[in-house]
């Protein structure tokens, strides 16, 4: 099944040209890799899947991005970013407790049962391998995780609310090793149930955890294909350079 | 030859002088008041009546009246004030209107206090016939303040960090319920600082309760926000210049009382902005 479809996307940042005739297609349950160099447009395309970067004032767009054959633009943006959720770059927990991070996106779409909001917190931290170090102290402040607990708690913050497609935003960027591989545990397991888009600077994620794999380059599509073919025999020299290092 | 160590030493020098300048004289003012009023600080100063044209007895009819001035200010100038900034903070656009109101509410800070004052009189006063009263006296004082607040406001509500707002955003958290429960909890010890700020200055403002309040003397208490009311500030001028051979301790007594009225007042409001500071959580 079709998640994304994306048809002749434009994207503007005042006279900026940041994103450039993109056309793609995004399939459901699915981990679609997003490469390139720095400033090639990946997390700004990733940001107009659930409409972020509308809080850009410079921003302006042209072609259309419909999510399950529907315009985004058409859904109400609240159910928009309920259905994509959002994992960023750095770890960000809300200045609340570890418990009230996972319950907060459930509570703001209406769930104020205590046993319900329990159970789905309990769910979701399960879900990101979290529960087991944190269920003692879920009403301790989320800024004492460390930074890779930070990440998932994150995550499981992203499930509670229910999403059908979740964004990666370079979410190993400030994580060791371990860490990295438990976020990336996570992600395989949880393209069973979600479509997942991760747009990465680490170009061995991509083809660790990656169905597809998209490389963009100054704000073009260059080539999205099968992660295998992509780093075996890619169509374009311009991919065939970034992936062996050549620049980048 | 220039010895850099040198140079530090006189700058450190300089720099620590300059804070020096600036404590001497805060602290002369509070031990000269504490001493030549606190003598005169016993139960009947602050729980009497003025009496022999206000030579003898006490000043509470002022200490309530500057209690009932300043807390009518708040109650008016808070919920607005807070409301412009979150408004101004957080859905305004930046365009030459809205850089407008804010250069317009950051001078209006600066506009003299009788000129506030002038205003009440001619609004409060004469136009919406509240007449001197406690009425026209706290909403005179709370536009004084208003500026203050929701500069103050401003800028607690912008320090808070922008990524919050993203993160609950991207969770479909709408605008609102992002400001609700993430922005507005997380500015309220900078917000708490205006309202202190602004709090002083209302409690010790004399030219705008002049025209608006301020009661020469009244030896009974206001029963109503549409009674005049003696205040501590106005009522320090008084026995400071208007009546003859008033006994020097009662002048600074009553100085002494509106100095820890404020003070009082201040350390609720630091005590309510130390709990939320603790409650912060980055």
């Amino acid at each position: 099944m079709v998640e994304f479809e994306i048809h002749d996307l434009n994207i503007w940042f005042g006279p900026v040209h940041a994103i450039k005739h993109v056309n793609m297609e995004v399939q459901s349950n699915e981990i679609l890799g997003v490469i390139g160099p720095a400033n090639s447009g990946k997390t700004t395309f990733l940001r107009t899947l659930n409409r972020l970067n509308e809080l850009n004032a410079n921003y302006r767009m042209s072609g259309a991005v419909e999510l399950q054959r529907e315009d985004v633009r058409g859904i109400e943006i609240e159910e928009l970013r309920r259905k994509i959720g959002m994992v960023f770059a750095l770890p960000l927990p809300l200045p609340l407790s570890i418990f009230d991070n996972v319950a907060y996106g459930v509570r703001m779409h209406g769930e104020r049962g205590k046993r319900r909001l329990e159970g789905k917190v309990e769910e979701t931290l399960k879900q990101a391998y979290l529960w087991e170090e944190v269920k003692d102290r879920l009403s301790e402040s989320a800024f004492k995780l460390s930074g890779g607990q930070q990440q998932r708690l994150c995550i499981a913050r992203t499930l509670a609310v229910g999403p059908e497609v979740i964004l990666f935003d370079e979410p190993c960027s400030g994580l060791d090793p371990i860490s990295t591989a438990k976020v990336e545990d996570a992600m395989v397991k949880l393209k069973e149930k979600f479509t997942i888009v991760l747009v990465t600077n680490n170009v061995k994620q991509a083809a660790r955890v990656s169905d597809k794999t998209a490389f963009f380059l100054n704000g073009e599509l260059v080539e999205l294909d099968k992660t295998d073919k992509i780093f075996t025999a890619p169509q374009d020299k311009r991919t065939d350079g970034y992936i062996r290092g050549k620049f980048g | 030859m220039k010895n850099p160590y040198r140079t530090q030493s006189i700058a450190f020098a300089f720099l620590f002088l300059a804070t020096l300048l600036i404590v001497i004289p805060v602290g002369l003012i509070v031990v000269i008041i504490v001493q030549k009023g606190l003598p005169a600080i016993n139960w009947q100063f602050i729980s009497d009546i003025p009496r022999q044209g206000m030579r003898a007895g006490g000043i509470f009819p002022a200490i309530v009246g500057t209690v009932y001035l300043v807390t009518g200010a708040i109650i008016f100038a808070l919920p607005i004030g807070l409301l412009a900034a979150i408004y101004l903070s957080e859905y305004s656009k930046d365009n030459l209107f809205t850089r407008l109101i804010k250069l317009a509410i950051v001078n209006l800070a600066g506009v003299p206090s009788v000129v506030y004052g002038l205003f009440g009189l001619a609004l409060f006063v004469v136009f919406f016939k509240f007449g001197a009263s406690i009425l026209s006296g706290s909403l005179t004082l709370g536009i004084m303040i208003l500026p203050v607040i929701i500069t103050t406001s401003r800028e607690a509500l912008e320090s808070v960090p922008y990524s919050f707002r993203e993160v609950s955003l991207s969770l479909g958290a709408s605008k609102w319920q992002t400001i609700r429960h993430i922005v507005l909890p997380n500015a309220i010890p900078g917000i708490l600082t205006g309202t202190i700020l602004g709090l002083g200055r209302a409690a010790g403002e004399t030219a705008p309760i002049l025209f608006t309040v301020a009661a020469f003397y009244l030896p009974q208490l206001p029963n109503s926000i549409f009674d005049q009311a003696m205040a501590l500030p106005y009522h320090l001028y008084v026995i400071s210049t208007q009546v003859p051979n008033v006994d020097e301790k009662i002048r600074y007594g009553t100085a002494f009382v509106l100095l820890a009225l404020v003070l009082i007042m201040n350390l609720v409001a630091i005590i309510i902005r130390y709990k939320f500071r603790k409650r912060k959580k980055w």
